[in-house]
């Protein structure tokens, strides 16, 4: 038996750096201290070699590569998307790539936090990091998040529950809020649950920061939540000794999407006039934080950002993959690690399925069934190394616990590009 | 697909055929059963099956005269859906939750708002026992 300390989960932008893996005689693995989220993504994982595919039938590298190369080479107008499951390194060199070819290059930021990069580059975002919200917060705000299904240990790891140096008693320390449109599983787990009316959330922000500011309310409740109710909770935020608000997708996917977000950052800043708080996004796939980094380094620009014209030019709504599959702009296309046939819109799918199209992915997505051509390589942080961002923008080595017998994400871009430029 | 405007209940002939459908706002999302699916493999059954139902308050069923478990018929203005319903007493009377994936996109238009995402919450969706 071979163990494994310190291996990083790279499932969710928790990147859980404390998991145990035992590797067995028998070639099994045993994995301790991830959640089923986290073990799921490192069990289900197998890293034999598997073929690339051309229309779904298997070829070798050279020629799946070839042909990769050849239809990015003759596009006149091709996207990359995803990269949110792959290592910083891959995806530096997949920007590469898509300058050479003056592609657009989109993350999937833009059907998830999207919003809040827009709010970010408007509003500011007063944020610190998740060991400061482990040993200094007293007061933890959720807004349209769901850690208990979505970040499974950060409750239990980074916000409620650890023992912080300045939160000594760790759960008893701390008070939890959770505002949400529906009683999630993690609504069980907080001090207190609000519910706010589908769509009325910047109603029930903007409430808010007027009465941080110390404005008089007189309406009788504001996107269904009583005066009572967010009176209290004004006073409690203005009166705890260091609060971290997080926020998911209840914010970025509803009615308002970047300017709720802008508004709870600026309500966020608004309190650090009475106490000081912070705002973490919550962060869903493993380097999606690292994507937005690479880019904004790379071209300037965290996502949906066009390399056509050999200079970067940024366009949310423009240059987002959604709206560009949706006006039948882009016809060709590379996805990488990341599934856009699961999770866009019907139609926009449909118009990817009608193009030409690589996948590169450890695992078959549905965006590989029907691709062009698909490219399995390793999986980072089970049998390949590399740099992942967790939510809180902090980067983490990740470690392979397996025997690499696929390709990296880097080493298949670094063979697009030599096949590119030939 | 006609709008949604015209849906209302008395103004559409369809809808005056079936008096147990509602219109409800879909909001869709991550469960522990589409993420388990996930890793098992987006081809799988399990993952099929996880995303595909709809899940309401049970005073939604017992208004509409069906019990959980049924298949429902979801319409939005960008697509319609059939599958099966589960209860969910923490959701509000008036919403229906669909797991994140390719069925729930069905009912999700394109339109970002010049923002780069679209509505994945707050679709006005009729909903009517199949």
């Amino acid at each position: 038996m071979k163990n494994v300390d310190s291996v990083v989960c790279t499932f969710c932008g928790c990147l859980c750096d404390d998991i145990r893996v035992s590797s067995k005689d028998d070639g099994t693995i045993e994995i301790k201290g991830a959640c089923a989220n986290g073990k799921g993504h490192m069990e289900e994982y197998d890293p034999s070699p598997v073929s690339p595919t051309l229309r779904g039938e298997p070829v070798s590298w050279e020629k799946a590569i070839g042909e990769a190369a050849s239809i990015l080479r003759n596009a006149r107008s091709p996207l990359f998307y995803g990269l949110s499951s792959t290592a910083s390194e891959a995806q530096r060199k997949c920007v590469t790539l898509a300058d050479s070819i003056g592609a657009v290059i989109d993350t999937t930021s833009s059907v998830c936090h999207g919003p809040t990069g827009i709010a970010m580059q408007t509003f500011g975002e007063p944020t610190c990091s998740l060991g400061e919200a482990m040993n200094r917060a007293d007061l933890l705000l959720f807004w349209g998040c769901n850690p208990m299904v979505a970040h499974s240990r950060h409750f239990t790891r980074y916000s409620l529950m650890p023992k912080g140096r300045f939160v000594p008693e760790g759960r008893k320390g701390r008070r939890a809020v959770l505002v949400d449109v529906r009683e999630t599983p993690s609504a069980k787990a907080v001090d207190r649950f609000l519910r706010v009316k589908q769509g009325y959330d910047y109603e029930v922000l903007s409430a808010l920061r007027a009465l941080v500011q110390g404005k008089r309310m007189d309406a009788g409740e504001v996107g269904g939540i009583p005066r009572e109710e967010l009176v209290s909770l004004a006073e409690e935020m203005k009166g705890c000794r260091y609060g971290v608000a997080f926020f998911g997708m209840g914010l970025t996917m509803t009615r308002g999407k970047d300017l709720n977000v802008g508004q709870y950052f600026s309500l966020v800043r608004d309190l650090n006039a009475h106490t000081r708080f912070s705002v973490i996004a919550m962060r869903g796939h493993g380097n999606v934080a690292g994507a937005d980094a690479v880019l904004t380094w790379q071209t300037g620009y965290p996502f949906a950002t066009s390399l056509a014209g050999g200079v970067p030019v940024y366009g949310p709504g423009e240059f987002t993959a959604v709206d560009m599959l949706a006006r039948h702009e882009a016809d060709a296309a590379l996805i990488v690690a990341s599934d856009p046939k699961a999770h866009f819109p019907a139609e926009a799918a449909a118009w990817l399925d009608s193009i030409p199209h690589i996948v590169i992915d450890p695992v078959f997505p549905l965006t590989a069934q029907g691709a062009t051509v698909y490219l399995p390589g390793a999986q980072y942080g089970v049998d390949a190394e590399g740099t992942y961002y967790r939510m809180d923008g902090v980067p983490i080595r990740t470690r392979a616990f397996r025997e690499r017998q696929r390709p990296t994400d880097e080493e298949i871009f670094d063979r697009l590009l030599e096949e590119v430029r030939r | 697909m006609r709008s949604l405007s015209c849906l209302a209940k008395g103004e559409n002939e369809e809808m005056t055929e079936k008096e147990n459908s509602r219109n409800c706002v879909l909001i869709t999302g991550r469960t522990q059963a589409q993420t388990k699916g996930m890793h098992l493999g987006k081809t799988g059954d399990l993952y099929a099956r996880a995303v595909s139902v709809a899940v309401m308050h049970p005073e939604m069923f017992k208004s509409m005269g069906v019990e959980a478990g049924c298949t429902l018929r979801l319409r939005t203005e960008s697509g319609e859906i059939s599958v099966r319903s589960e209860s969910d007493p923490g959701l509000p009377a008036d919403m229906v939750f669909i797991p994140m994936g390719p069925v729930a996109n069905k009912l999700v238009g394109t339109d970002t708002g010049g923002c780069g995402m679209p509505s994945f919450k707050g679709i006005q969706v009729e909903v009517a026992p199949e």
